[in-house]
């Protein structure tokens, strides 16, 4: 049925599309409103994912923990506590300092939160099933990635708070040490795959996927990925126990849950960005190619929260030292050997 | 640098590119209502002054207007985390001055609770110091172990955390039934826990990186600073009021002092770590050897010493807690004077600090292990 279903919504498509394409007006209006749907499905996509991320996030810890976790709202195990979390702060007074830059202040939660949504574009969930297949998808990934920290350098100098610019400084030193190493690390598998599109890296890896031809590659990429992910032990713009909530400390309510919202939402992006770098993206046997997308996406998820409720908090210039002086001659190396042998193959 | 009361610095004292930043009292990092004062150029600290008195509480006067036996309670709010060696070091001042003699079962009871609760106060150090450094699960596995020791005190005396069980002459009960059985379980326990905190967050290589060679402090400036307990043992002086000037029972037992090389971060938390272990030999020896007989000698309800001064010290996990007592040989304490580790310990604070980043200092704060309601009292 679902088969049938799928052929039938694709023959509507196609008849629509094909009626529209005869005027230009029709034409415009066509694409216009194919992708407001597009933006409607990954908005949906990401809230829905998000909160499961949050409930699972709080159960996985719980288990590392010897605790429960959440366990009162929603039965059984609590499942609606990131529901009643996030109504209550749609309830919250929406407060901005008297000393905030407004416009900044304002405008910073939306800034990432699109920031977040733009890696979703070239995101390949399926053969396809990808919001646009862009012909310079890794590119366009690099770029949009690192946007999240000029929101965090907005949340933290608008703020006006000494804690929060801490914070704002902290995110800023940290990009410029983990972005070189992170996109040299993305080259590699570039390299081998020949295209930047996302989705032909996906089918180039039918054989074999590219973790095990480029571990090093992998490794590098996972430690910069902690550190674009604000997360334990790189969680340095944010370091609850020293400046107690970085960059958002001054925000409450609905602008808070957009910073909140797009934390998750980046963990899930950056994830499936893994996967489809080095976990084969939606390929796998006898399962539907999105089922596969999600399972391998979780299992990365599940991997990066293991490390976060395990391990300790590195300093600053420890990050920016291991940026410049480990990570960024292993992720050169692996470039060259990898050259190397796309050279003589 | 000198601050006015308005928080600022004095005019000319701070350079273009620094500012100050007000750490605290409400910081998750501060153990409590500390307000630390940062001068930083950058994430660079400058300088560090520590800001006391939020917790405040006149303990040295309102214990002038209460009999000797109703001043124990009040040592509990002192430091709360470990409100037993605080009982301990008051009640043995008024034992020295009044002349009373002590039951040597009540003598290795108050050893007893006494390791114990080390044990529980450290565990308290290791969670919240994990915490301060950015892990957050090592907390509540220490928590968890805490747990069992919380449960035999209330088994002993009925309250989880201010406890009152030390008394003028004695201890006020008896074990309770089933009590060693459970200490036993404890015992056999948490030498494995203690290796998977070790295995977890001690030998981690984060955690090594963040403390190493971090808020130094000398041999000399640590004794001149009168420091004690694990900040100066860290520092490589092997001082301990248990082995060195045995007071209770102490010298029936056999334990090992760790004693740490460069003062600084590592070495202070690896000195209190291991002192879990030695807490459990004591602790295991105490049920191994202990007498039968009284556990409180006969003391007087209106209790009036002679006229005079005493001092008596004991090593609390902190360090040696210190208790002056002057009778003008009435019901009343003339003068309870209390010399607190932790107030000692913070004046090292801009020592430390000096030089190291903002992160560093929460690490700091957190090796020194200060209790903010005996720093104020």
């Amino acid at each position: 049925m679902p088969a049938d279903l799928g052929a039938f919504l694709q023959g509507v498509f196609d008849q629509v599309h094909l009626w529209a394409s005869q005027s230009p007006f029709w034409s415009a209006l066509f694409s216009l409103g194919w992708g407001i749907v597009k933006v409607i499905l990954v908005l949906g996509f990401i809230i829905v994912n998000v909160l499961v991320l949050v409930w699972l996030e709080r159960k996985f810890s719980g288990r590392v923990q010897s605790r429960l976790g959440p366990m009162r709202v929603g039965r059984p195990h609590g499942w609606a506590q990131t529901i009643a979390d996030m109504i209550k702060l749609l309830g919250k007074e929406d407060i901005v300092p008297r000393a905030a830059d407004k416009a900044l202040f304002v405008i910073a939660p939306v800034v990432i939160f699109t920031a977040t949504m733009l890696v979703y574009v070239v995101v390949p969930m399926g053969p396809r099933t990808i919001v646009s297949d862009l012909n310079i998808g890794v590119l366009y990934l690099a770029a949009a990635a690192s946007f999240t920290v000029i929101s965090v350098l907005m949340a933290g100098w608008g703020s006006s708070s000494k804690w929060s610019l801490l914070g704002a400084l902290r995110g800023a030193a940290m990009l410029v040490s983990y972005e070189v190493p992170m996109v040299l690390a993305v080259i590699g598998v570039v390299l081998l795959s020949g295209t930047l599109s996302t989705n032909a890296i996906v089918e180039s890896q039918s054989g074999l996927w590219y973790i095990l031809v480029q571990p090093i590659g992998f490794l590098v990429f996972l430690a910069a990925l902690f550190a674009e992910l604000n997360r334990v032990p790189f969680d340095l713009a944010e370091a609850e126990s020293e400046l107690v909530s970085g960059f958002n400390i001054e925000y409450s309510g609905l602008r808070f849950a957009f910073f909140f919202l797009a934390e998750y939402a980046n963990l899930l992006a950056l994830s499936a960005i893994a996967v489809t770098l080095y976990f084969g993206g939606w390929q796998g046997p006898f399962l539907p190619p999105f089922v596969w997308f999600m399972l391998k996406t979780y299992g990365f998820i599940l991997l990066v929260m293991w490390i976060r409720w395990t391990l300790p908090r590195v300093r600053v210039d420890q990050l920016l030292e291991f940026g410049w002086k480990v990570l960024l001659p292993a992720a050169l190396v692996n470039l060259a050997v990898t050259g190397v042998y796309v050279l003589l193959t | 640098m000198t601050i006015t009361p308005e928080f600022r610095p004095a005019p000319g004292d701070l350079e273009e590119h620094e500012f100050l930043v007000n750490m605290g009292p409400q910081h998750p990092s501060t153990h409590g209502v500390l307000r630390v004062i940062l001068r930083v150029d950058g994430e660079r600290l400058v300088d560090a002054i520590p800001d006391i008195g939020f917790l405040h509480r006149c303990f040295e006067k309102v214990a002038e207007g209460w009999t000797y036996q109703q001043v124990v309670p009040l040592t509990d709010r002192l430091d709360y985390v470990s409100a037993m060696t605080n009982e301990l070091a008051y009640v043995m001042a008024v034992e020295k001055l009044a002349g009373i003699e002590v039951p040597e079962r009540a003598q290795w009871l108050r050893v007893l609770v006494a390791e114990l609760q080390r044990i529980a106060s450290h565990l308290v150090w290791f969670g919240t110091f994990a915490l301060d450094l950015g892990a957050t699960t090592p907390f509540l596995y220490a928590i968890r172990e805490r747990e069992h020791i919380l449960d035999l005190f209330e088994a002993l005396c009925g309250a989880r955390l201010t406890y009152s069980y030390m008394r003028i002459g004695g201890v006020r009960g008896d074990l309770p039934p089933g009590f060693v059985g459970k200490t036993r379980e404890f015992l056999k326990l948490m030498p494995s826990r203690l290796r998977e905190y070790e295995n977890l967050f001690m030998r981690n290589r984060i955690f090594e990186n963040r403390t190493k060679g971090i808020g130094r402090v000398t041999a000399e400036e640590a004794v001149a600073y009168g420091a004690s307990g694990p900040t100066l043992r860290g520092s490589g002086v092997d001082w301990d009021l248990r082995r060195d000037e045995p007071y209770s029972a102490y010298d029936r037992f056999e334990f090992g002092v760790p004693v740490g090389q460069s003062g600084d971060v590592y070495d202070r938390a690896v000195c209190r770590f291991k002192e879990m272990y030695e807490s459990l030999k004591i602790v295991e020896q105490v049920l191994d050897g202990l007498p039968e007989g009284d556990v409180r000698a006969k003391v007087p309800r209106v209790l009036k010493p002679p006229a005079g001064d005493v001092y008596t010290r004991v090593e609390s996990p902190r360090g040696e807690v210190g208790v002056y007592l002057v009778s003008d040989g009435g019901p009343k304490p003339y003068r309870v004077k209390w010399r607190a580790p932790s107030f000692a310990h913070l004046r090292l604070l801009p020592v430390m600090a000096k030089g190291h980043m903002v992160a560093d200092i929460v690490a700091i704060i957190g090796s020194i292990d200060i209790i903010l309601g005996e720093v104020d009292r």
